[in-house]
């Protein structure tokens, strides 16, 4: 394939699929170690009723209303999961159970009952996302990299998932040490006198707006998968937690190339017309990988052997 | 409107469906209670979402074959294996890996739930006519049900209620402890398994109705809400069988009202409604009878403290026991006990000293424990207990010559 066809056509998604996985996978490391991993879950699920509500106020499907408003759904779920936990003294699994799905009922019903035939908004947009259109039509080869007027042409999810994916490495790399020793033992943080509840939180709203950032590009499917199955399978493969948020990087930067590619060419390689769901695809790639590592994965058994 | 979908006058297909989603509630409601018993409430979203594969490759199964792939029973079957192959994975992540179960859980839905996306794009290619149908799937659609489709349904989750009733006591014993349940020798692994295939049953029943991604709510809410109502395993079934069985019914029923009202999550929100009603309402664990007793307690702790200060005749500044006092009587608004006031204070300090001298009483070591500073001994002690007590209390006596 050549430049010209590559940059136009698959470049920006393959990227924009890249900083996705990533800026999913580093707080995922952290929430998979803390048990917390279906938080991702949770938020991916309440995004929904999020973004319908912005856009029967703003009546228009627009990017930066719309994730304020999956942002908002996603705090007032984790409030509300906190709040049922405590106050009805229920299991976290039970209380998330409780709320996401009662949010995604809600946002169902929601969007059913308002007109949206005129907009592109619907429950499998939501799950699925589109990929595959996020092409860069104004560029003509490589070349178009340093040409001002084409790079205008980006779609501007590419640039936004950016500024989200620096906004999660800075994250990161600040609280690197807070975040990991809290993860580890938290007692022993408290004893530092960090204030584990609030760095709780903050991961919890890191990964949130990782998850409404990343939602708006590829859907839901790639977010849940993104936050759990790279650090899984990390974690799978060493006992070092800077190692682990290397592999994680390297797994979900596979995950969504090889996903990209298959899920392109795969049908045409195999005698098809048509391509596959790239989120799908890519969803399931990772889901190979973590098979992989949990059975060949140096260190899948835990510190007993 | 409502009332004729409530009392079954909309017609056959809407009663079909209403009968059909009160069974499945009632089935997902008992199911879902050991589930949640159980603290893995959440294996179920795994289980919902692992069916999408399964019926894009049975769907893709039976156009090769030649026959109609949206026929029911075969996309169930296919739901039903693609799902217990996704427990499988649960079980051996959680079980093979040091991975915990939430890490399995959320890879295995999401993983699997990708798999079946990428079949449902392969579908769309293949034979875009045939396509329609396999994407309800995801919300539930009860839009043009057959009648065979309604008595599969209804049948479905009649059997899986049928189960449950029978598996129910081992099902509890080990929710409620399994360490227990082991050692009366029952196979903890082997009714796990049961419960979790009950409630695979359950997902792939309701996945007509509910669709897969809100199925997981009633093998959930109808527990939860359940659970605020009472302390017993075998009421919580019960009552989160109603609970669900009534959800599907009267969610079933307002959908089928007016257009534009999908049932799946109408059922889920009515469940939803149950549920926050009993949260704020429920007599033992609801949020207004807490907040209730604590004003009540908070009542109590004033209304003592100031009776002590007034027998001590101690100037009381806090502004809600002078409020508490003078409004029951006991004080006037300048903080001076009256005559009630003065007796009930008199009261409260003889208490006071009745409970000091008995936590200086090795036979009374048990109930010195009870004091909290508000129970009144009178309460606890026999006359004859109270009179022996006040022999103890040093009382004015006649000062010898």
């Amino acid at each position: 394939m050549t430049g010209a066809e590559f940059v136009p056509l698959s470049l920006t998604p393959i990227l924009i699929g890249i900083f996705a996985a990533i800026a999913c996978a580093l707080p995922g490391n952290f929430l998979v170690l803390r048990r917390q991993a279906l938080i991702g879950d949770a938020i991916s699920h309440v995004v929904l009723p999020g973004i319908v509500v912005a856009f029967l106020l703003t009546g228009a499907v627009t990017a930066w209303p719309m994730m304020l408003g999956a942002a908002g759904a996603a705090l007032i779920s984790v409030v509300l999961i906190e709040a049922i936990r405590r106050l009805g003294r229920i299991e976290t699994g039970a209380a998330m159970g409780v709320v996401f799905t009662a949010m995604f009922a809600a946002g169902v019903l929601l969007l059913e009952r308002s007109d949206t035939s005129s907009v592109h908004l619907d429950v499998e947009h939501a799950l699925m996302g589109n990929l595959e259109s996020l092409i860069w039509l104004e560029a003509t080869g490589w070349r178009s990299l340093l040409d001002p007027q084409a790079l205008a042409g980006l779609p501007p999810e590419l640039p936004r998932l950016a500024l989200v994916l620096a906004l999660v490495i800075a994250f990161t790399w600040v609280f690197w040490r807070p975040l990991k020793i809290s993860t580890f033992d938290e007692g022993f943080a408290q004893v530092l006198g960090m204030r584990t509840d609030l760095l709780g939180i903050a991961l919890v709203m890191i990964a949130a707006i990782a998850a409404v950032a990343a939602f708006d590009a590829v859907g839901s499917i790639i977010v849940i998968a993104m936050f759990i199955c790279p650090p899984a399978a990390a974690r799978l493969m060493t006992d070092d937690l800077a190692r682990q948020v290397g592999w994680s990087v390297v797994f979900a930067t596979l995950s969504a190339i090889l996903g990209y590619v298959f899920a392109g060419y795969g049908p045409l390689w195999l005698g098809g017309s048509d391509s596959v769901s790239a989120a799908g695809m890519i969803a399931t790639v990772s889901g190979v990988i973590l098979a992989l590592a949990a059975l060949f994965g140096p260190r899948r058994r835990g510190m007993m052997a | 409107m409502l009332f004729e979908a409530l009392t079954l006058q909309l017609g056959y297909n809407a009663t079909l469906v209403a009968i059909g989603a009160m069974l499945l509630g009632i089935s997902a409601g008992a199911t879902g209670t050991f589930l949640f018993l159980r603290k893995r409430a959440l294996v179920s979203d795994a289980i919902s979402h692992a069916t999408l594969p399964g019926i894009g490759l049975a769907f893709i199964v039976m156009v090769w074959l030649g026959m109609d792939g949206r026929s029911l029973p075969g996309l169930l079957i296919g739901s039903a294996l693609s799902a217990w192959i996704g427990l499988l994975c649960v079980q051996w992540l959680t079980g093979g890996t040091r991975l915990s179960e939430d890490s399995a859980i959320g890879a295995v839905l999401s993983v699997f739930f990708g798999a079946g996306i990428v079949l449902l794009t392969v579908i769309q290619g293949m034979s875009a006519g045939r396509q329609a149908g396999l994407d309800s799937l995801l919300l539930g659609s009860t839009a043009g049900m057959l009648f065979s489709d309604a008595v599969l349904i209804a049948g479905g989750g009649a059997l899986v209620l049928m189960l449950t009733l029978l598996l129910r006591r081992p099902m509890s014993l080990v929710a409620f402890d399994s360490d227990f349940a082991a050692a009366s020798g029952l196979n903890v692994p082997r009714i796990d398994l049961a419960t979790m295939g009950l409630v695979l049953a359950v997902t792939v029943v309701g996945l007509k109705i509910v669709g897969l991604i809100l199925i997981v709510a009633l093998l959930i809410i109808p527990p939860v809400t359940a659970r605020f109502w009472t302390e017993r395993t075998e009421h919580v079934w019960l009552i989160a069988g109603a609970l669900g069985g009534a959800s599907g019914y009267i969610g079933a029923a307002i959908s089928a009202s007016a257009p534009a009202l999908p049932t799946g999550p109408i059922i889920v929100l009515v469940a939803f409604a149950f549920f926050a009603v009993s949260l704020l309402f429920s007599p033992a664990r609801g949020v207004l009878s807490s907040v209730l007793r604590h004003r009540q307690y908070q009542r109590r702790v004033h209304l003592r403290q100031g009776l002590l200060a007034l027998a001590q005749g101690q100037p009381i500044y806090e502004g809600y026991t002078l409020r508490l006092l003078q409004r029951e009587g006991l004080a006037r608004p300048d903080g001076v006990a009256t005559g009630d006031g003065q007796a009930r204070a008199a009261k409260a300090l003889l208490d006071e000293k009745r409970w000091e001298i008995l936590r200086g009483l090795q036979a009374h070591e048990a109930t010195a424990a009870r004091y909290d500073g508000l129970t009144g001994l009178e309460t606890i002690l026999t006359e004859d207990q109270l009179r022996d007590l006040d022999t103890r209390i040093a009382a004015p006596r006649e000062i010898a010559p």
